[in-house]
Parts: structure tokens; C-alpha cells; sequence
């Protein structure tokens, strides 16, 4: 395979890429890009020379989205420019590789906070936009792209602008289409208000899941955020405990006496990081199941009104750099669903499941969402949503995740494309009914199929997913019954 | 493409009807495998083998023929496999013959058979799809060698040799991989009821096709690089490499 010649400055390397899970590694041609313009450039030179491509940001995705063996990735994490910002109104275009660790640091000081935060900051707008990715707020405000206003997107035909009123089926399409549209160049931002960088927190502890389930049914609308911490390990009348944390950003009068710009302050730091890759085992059923012991015991049973800074609040696990290589070297996997409100008892079952097999699970987390926007493969829609890591390597693993497949695609429910690992493809047209609609936009803006994933060849969801055999295997059986015809003749 | 669990969607299988091969092809049809290309010499067992994948859920299965030991066609045929495949996310290695020691150690014609069967002819298919795998960007070789190979032993030193000369070549290439998005694992197993070893008194450790075929599932989900089949040969082959000759010349088996 030839690799596509470098357009000026535009370095490509081959690296071996795996997702945030560091499973199914592949070797790629990494072009690195600092501009529209690169990115402009390198794909019209692969879609020339008929090579696959496909965007890569802080490849947080856990699974394979983010690689493309063989092919092109385009690195976009150097294009990370702020291009307009409007102080008055929180309108902000920044380039696609742009995280949301930067957008914070930028605009929190100036009181603008992103419309929806992730489990990490370390994500780009772009990842951001083509994972549609949600937040504990998603129940009030939805996902990331029903905040984006404008996106510029390259194709294969050129550049295009889009938005939910200009060429909205593009938009939407792109809005969660896992970067099988084009590559997401640039985008338009509303930020939302805040006074300070802090939160407002209250914390309870509920005794089970359904303990769990009352409470964010009764009260999640009181809230901005709210998330529940599950512990997958505890058993009988135990089963789901939880720690339930909700709250919105603080007011001024909250952090008083602080002046503002301090109240604004907003400098995390990682204070760790895991520096080699330990030997896979070290987080089990034993180690987890203390662990989640003592975080559950370190919950007060209810605390209201606590202080907590955004890192704090949204991203503990930022605070540990590679903290995913604690897995081990086989790497992990994470799941995570939605089932709609009704379906409580495949929730249950699921925990039930996890727990019954101690399934040890690090983080394991509940949200509500609310409905969903109108992108065809976004993933969230009204419901329950659960996520945990599993570690790879048992080999209970896999049968475990194809069963529970069944049972979330059974109760109407679909997992997330940015997690995903290891779906059975059978089941994602199953899971995403919108999927036909969603090929056929994709189709006219990317009638070559130049976008490609490792994701997208693995659930064969951009195209059929091989030339047909039919004809060969009829000649390779016609061969053998001639054989069988002369031994039995020699017989 | 491989998912989490390195489950392969297609596979190329070279000694398509072997026993081993074939039960580790039902395995992982099982789990994600549908398409796969069969390549071997004996059309007969090959067609036998597209029923019964196709029996247990493969949906799509074609069959190739080829001598490893035609080692000019090597090239072509896996060129060929992996195109009708479009990407080959597995590669089994499993041609072999165990030929007949007694026999076959005062012929010279039939050591050099065995050992172009066991060893010249796989790693010219190895080589064939490891640059296949390499410029793709991904994908596993699995090799059956055999605990035969670890420590050649009089009894059968042909079928020993052989793969003591595969599974050198492996480990070396399994080495080269690194750092490709390729890889390779080699599995050994013990004395496996097979066609190949009908009429013959079972070792110690003795074991099935489908029980090497979980062993090897489970190597690939943990990523392994080298699987005995069963486990326990690992420590047992480890002990005996180190043993005296005069007392490895006692060890039954």
C-alpha cells in the first residue's frame, strides 16, 4: 500500500492507534494538521489517490472510531484556534481540534462555561460533535450538538457549511455520525452564563438501585446535573447502592466574599499520573469491590450545598493522567446503553448480571436523559443510560456483553457508538432505526465512501460490507463435486 | 475487523480441514466470525468443512486449493484469499502432517515431505500474509505448532523438528510484527485426538479438538503469544526442556 504523497508541511507518519480502551490497535497513516486549509488539502489528495480517511481528535473515544487501518487519520488536536468569540453573548467559533479543556480555561475566567460537559475536558469540539456527546445535564439541555450553531465540514465535493437550518439533514447526520460525514473543520458554540467556577452540590447516598431510581425520578428536574455513582459489586437488598451527586453552578452570593475574577478562577491540574501500564488484573472484583466499599462510605448520607470546583464535579478522573492504562495491557472495555423510562427492569437486570458475576466494574454510572435531537445515530434518547468499564482478557467477557446486547436492543435501547468495541453488527440497525436515512445523507455528501473507521468496516455500517462471494463459491463447489464425481469414479 | 475481545468477522484458514482448525473456526463463528476462506489440498475434506461452518452460522465460505509445499503459489493464493475477503482479520496456520517416524527416518524423500508440509510451506504462507497484515494495518496469525516442538525427542524427531522449526520462525516473526498493528500467536498442543493421530496411544495430557479450540479463543482474548493447549504444558515442557538427557530419555509419551 503506497502511502499518499505529503502535501507541503503536512507531516503523515504510520502509528499504531487504539481508542481510550487501548484495544484493537491498527496502524494508520497519521496527517498531522494545523489549519483549515490542511485539512482541505490532505483529504482531496487521499480521496485522489483512493485512500480511506478518517478524523482523530484526543481519541477519548474508547473504542475503534477514531482509526482507520491502513488509511489516513487526520490529526486535528494542532488546529485548536480560537476564531471568533463574542464576550456578549457566548457565540464562540473555534477550530475543530480545539478541547474542551481549552474552551475552559479560555472562557470560564470571562463567565462562559460549555453548553455540555463530558467525564473528561479532554475531548476536541470536533470528537465532541461527531460522538454527540452528553453530559449529567443532558435531562435539562440535551447533547453537544443541539448547542452548535454553525459547523464547517470538509468533504470529498469541498467544504460546506451547515446547520440545523441550512442543509439540516447534513447537520444532523454529522451530529453523532462518528465522523463518517467528513471532517468537522470548524464550529460555532453557545456557551452558557456562569458566575463563578464553582458548583453547588448535593450529595445522598441511595440504600439499592431502585432506592436510586425513586430518587432521580422524584427530584433530577430540581437540577442542572445530576449523575449517580453504581456499585455494580454490592449484593442482595444492597444491589445498585448508589451515591446520587446534582447541582448547578454556583452564584456569585454562594462563594461570597470572593471578588469575581477570583470566583472565576479556573486552573485544574493533573495531580497524577499513571506512569507505566500495570499488569492486568490489579483492578478485580476484590480490589474494586473494597474500593467501592469505601467510596460509598465516604458519601455522607445527604450533604446540600457543597462547594465543588468544575474538576471536581466533572472531571475527577482528569486528575489522573492515563489513568486507562490501569486496566492493564489488554486494555478494557466501557459499555454504555440507553433504555427508555419504563424499561427499569432491564436496568436492574443488567446490574443484577454485573453483580451476579462480579463483573468488577471501576466506574460505573447512571444518568437520565432526556429526549433526544434529531441527529439519526445520536446516541441519547429519553431514558436511562448506564456505563461501566470492564477490563478485557476474562473470557466471560464477551458472551456476557453479546447477552446484554440483546437484552438493551429487546427493551428498545441502543449503546453509545462512542464507547463501542465490540457490538454484534447484526444488532446496530436493531439499535439505530434511523440508520437507513442516515447512509442515505452520507451517501451524497460521500458517494466514493473516502470516510472509513475501523468502527464503521467492524459494524459495516457505512456500506455493504464486502464485494459478494456467491459466484466464486459456486465455481469452488462446482470444482469439489467434480472431484467427488472422479474419486468415487476411481472408487 | 477484530473487535475488543481480538474476535475476528473473517478469517483465512490455511489446512482448512484440519480437526484443530476447523473446531477453532466453530468457536469463533460462535462469537463474530462470518466470513472465511478455506485453503487446502483435498477438495473433498474442504467441502466438508463449508457445510458444517455454514451449519453452525458462518454466512459466507469459500474454499481455495493449494499444496504448502508448492511453495511458488503461495504468494498468489493468499493475494487472492485476502482480496475476496477485503480484509482478513485472521490468519490460521494449520497445515501439518505427522508422517510416520519409523518409516519416514530412513527415507530421505519423506523427511523432506514432512518438513516442507510442517515447516518450509507455513512459513512461506506466514510470509505471504504477514506483509499482507502489515501493509493492511491489523491482524492476527495463529500458527499451530506443537509441544513436540519445544524438545525433540527420538520418538518423533521428523514431526518434532518440523515444528520446532515452525515455531522458531513464528517467535521471530511474532517479533517483527511488533509496532505493525499486526501480531501473531503461536498455539502448541499436546497430544490431540485427531484424525492425524487415529490408531495411535494418546500421551499424557491427551486432549480434544474443540478444547484446544476454547484454549485458542482465549489466548486471543487475552492477547496472548504463545498458548499450550492444555495449560498445564506450559510448566510441564518448561521442567522437561531442562531435564538430563538420560532422564528425558525416560519420560513416557
Amino acid at each position: 500500500m503506497n502511502v499518499a504523497t505529503a502535501p507541503d508541511g503536512v507531516g503523515i507518519s504510520r502509528r499504531v492507534l487504539t481508542g481510550w480502551g487501548r484495544t484493537a490497535p491498527s496502524a494508520c497513516d497519521v496527517a498531522t494538521v494545523r489549519s483549515a486549509e490542511e485539512i482541505d488539502q490532505v483529504l482531496a489528495d487521499a480521496a485522489e489517490a483512493g485512500r480511506s480517511v478518517v478524523a482523530r481528535g484526543l481519541a477519548r473515544s474508547y473504542g475503534d472510531a477514531a482509526q482507520c487501518a491502513g488509511g489516513i487519520v487526520v490529526d486535528t488536536t494542532a488546529f485548536d484556534t480560537v476564531l471568533e468569540a463574542d464576550l456578549g453573548t457566548g457565540l464562540v467559533r473555534v477550530g475543530a481540534g480545539t478541547s474542551l479543556d481549552a474552551l475552559m480555561r479560555a472562557f470560564v475566567p470571562r463567565g462562559w462555561f460549555v453548553p455540555v460537559s463530558p467525564g473528561t475536558r479532554y475531548v476536541t469540539v470536533g470528537g465532541a460533535i461527531a460522538s454527540d456527546i452528553h453530559g449529567k445535564n443532558h435531562h435539562r439541555d440535551g447533547s453537544f450538538c443541539s448547542h452548535v450553531t454553525r459547523l464547517s465540514l470538509a468533504t470529498p465535493s469541498g467544504r460546506v457549511e451547515v446547520s440545523p437550518d441550512d442543509d439540516a439533514d447534513l447537520f444532523w447526520a454529522t451530529a453523532g455520525g462518528m465522523g463518517l460525514t467528513g471532517i468537522v473543520v470548524d464550529a460555532t458554540l453557545q456557551m452558557i452564563p456562569v458566575q463563578t467556577a464553582s458548583l453547588r452540590v448535593d450529595t445522598e447516598r441511595a440504600t439499592n438501585l431502585d432506592d436510586c431510581i425513586a430518587r432521580m425520578t422524584a427530584r433530577d428536574a430540581e437540577y442542572r446535573y445530576s449523575v449517580a455513582w453504581i456499585d455494580c459489586l454490592a449484593r442482595g437488598s444492597k444491589m445498585g447502592r448508589a451515591v446520587l451527586t446534582r447541582g448547578d453552578h454556583a452564584g456569585l452570593e454562594d462563594v461570597a466574599p470572593a471578588g469575581s475574577e477570583e470566583a472565576l478562577r479556573f486552573n485544574p491540574v493533573v495531580r497524577a499520573q499513571v506512569p507505566v501500564t500495570p499488569p492486568s488484573g490489579l483492578l478485580n472484583s476484590v480490589t474494586v469491590a473494597a474500593f467501592n466499599e469505601l467510596w460509598f462510605r465516604k458519601a455522607p448520607w445527604l450533604r446540600t450545598g457543597e462547594l465543588q470546583s468544575i474538576a471536581t464535579f466533572f472531571h475527577p478522573l482528569d486528575g489522573v493522567g492515563a489513568w486507562n492504562r490501569l486496566y492493564g495491557p489488554r486494555g478494557f472495555v466501557q459499555y454504555q446503553f440507553v433504555v427508555p423510562f419504563g424499561a427499569e427492569d432491564t436496568l436492574r437486570d443488567v446490574v443484577t448480571q454485573l453483580s451476579d458475576r462480579r463483573m468488577a466494574s471501576f466506574v460505573t454510572v447512571l444518568k437520565r436523559f432526556g429526549p433526544g435531537n434529531p441527529g439519526p445515530l445520536s446516541f441519547p434518547v429519553e431514558g436511562w443510560t448506564l456505563a461501566f468499564d470492564l477490563p478485557v482478557g476474562p473470557a466471560a467477557l464477551g458472551p456476557l456483553l453479546d447477552r446484554l446486547d440483546e437484552t438493551v436492543a429487546g427493551a428498545g435501547g441502543r449503546v453509545y457508538l462512542a464507547k463501542d468495541a465490540r457490538l454484534r453488527p447484526e444488532l446496530l440497525a436493531a439499535m439505530y432505526p434511523r440508520l437507513p436515512e442516515w447512509r442515505a445523507t452520507r451517501n451524497r455528501v460521500d458517494p466514493a465512501g473516502v470516510f472509513v473507521s475501523d468502527l464503521s468496516r467492524r459494524l459495516g455500517f457505512v456500506s455493504s460490507p464486502a464485494p459478494r462471494l456467491a459466484p466464486r463459491r459456486t465455481r469452488a463447489r462446482a470444482k469439489t463435486a467434480r472431484a467427488a464425481t472422479q474419486m468415487n469414479g476411481s472408487g | 475487523m477484530n473487535d475488543a475481545m481480538g474476535m475476528p468477522q473473517t478469517a483465512v484458514v490455511v489446512g482448512g480441514t484440519s480437526d484443530i482448525a476447523r473446531a477453532v473456526l466453530r468457536a469463533l463463528v460462535a462469537r463474530r466470525l462470518r466470513r472465511i476462506v478455506l485453503v487446502g489440498r483435498d477438495e473433498i475434506g474442504l467441502a466438508t468443512a463449508v457445510k458444517e461452518l455454514q451449519a453452525v452460522g458462518a454466512l459466507e465460505v469459500e474454499t481455495m486449493t493449494l499444496d504448502v509445499t508448492d511453495v511458488s503459489r503461495v504468494g498468489v493464493v493468499a493475494r487472492d484469499a485476502a482480496t475476496r475477503l477485503g480484509q482478513v482479520d485472521l490468519v490460521l496456520v494449520a497445515a501439518g502432517v505427522l508422517g510416520d517416524q519409523g518409516s519416514d527416518e530412513d527415507d530421505p524423500e519423506a523427511v523432506a515431505r514432512v518438513l516442507t508440509t510442517n515447516t518450509t510451506g507455513p512459513a512461506a504462507v506466514m510470509t505471504a500474509f504477514a506483509t499482507l497484515l502489515k501493509n493492511q494495518g491489523y491482524g492476527r496469525i495463529v500458527v499451530l505448532s506443537s509441544v513436540a516442538g519445544m524438545r525433540v525427542r527420538r520418538s518423533n524427531y521428523v514431526y518434532g523438528a518440523s515444528k520446532a522449526g515452525l515455531d522458531g520462525f513464528a517467535q521471530g516473526m511474532a517479533e517483527a510484527l511488533r509496532g505493525t498493528g499486526a501480531s501473531l500467536m503461536i498455539v502448541r498442543p499436546g497430544w490431540v485426538a485427531t484424525r492425524m493421530t487415529t490408531g495411535r496411544d494418546p500421551a499424557p495430557f491427551a486432549t480434544t479438538p474443540d478444547a484446544v479450540a476454547a484454549d485458542v479463543v482465549a489466548g486471543i482474548e487475552r492477547s496472548a503469544a504463545v498458548v499450550f493447549s492444555p495449560a498445564p504444558l506450559r510448566l510441564v515442557f518448561g521442567v522437561l526442556r531442562l531435564l538430563p538427557a538420560v532422564l528425558w530419555r525416560r519420560v513416557p509419551g
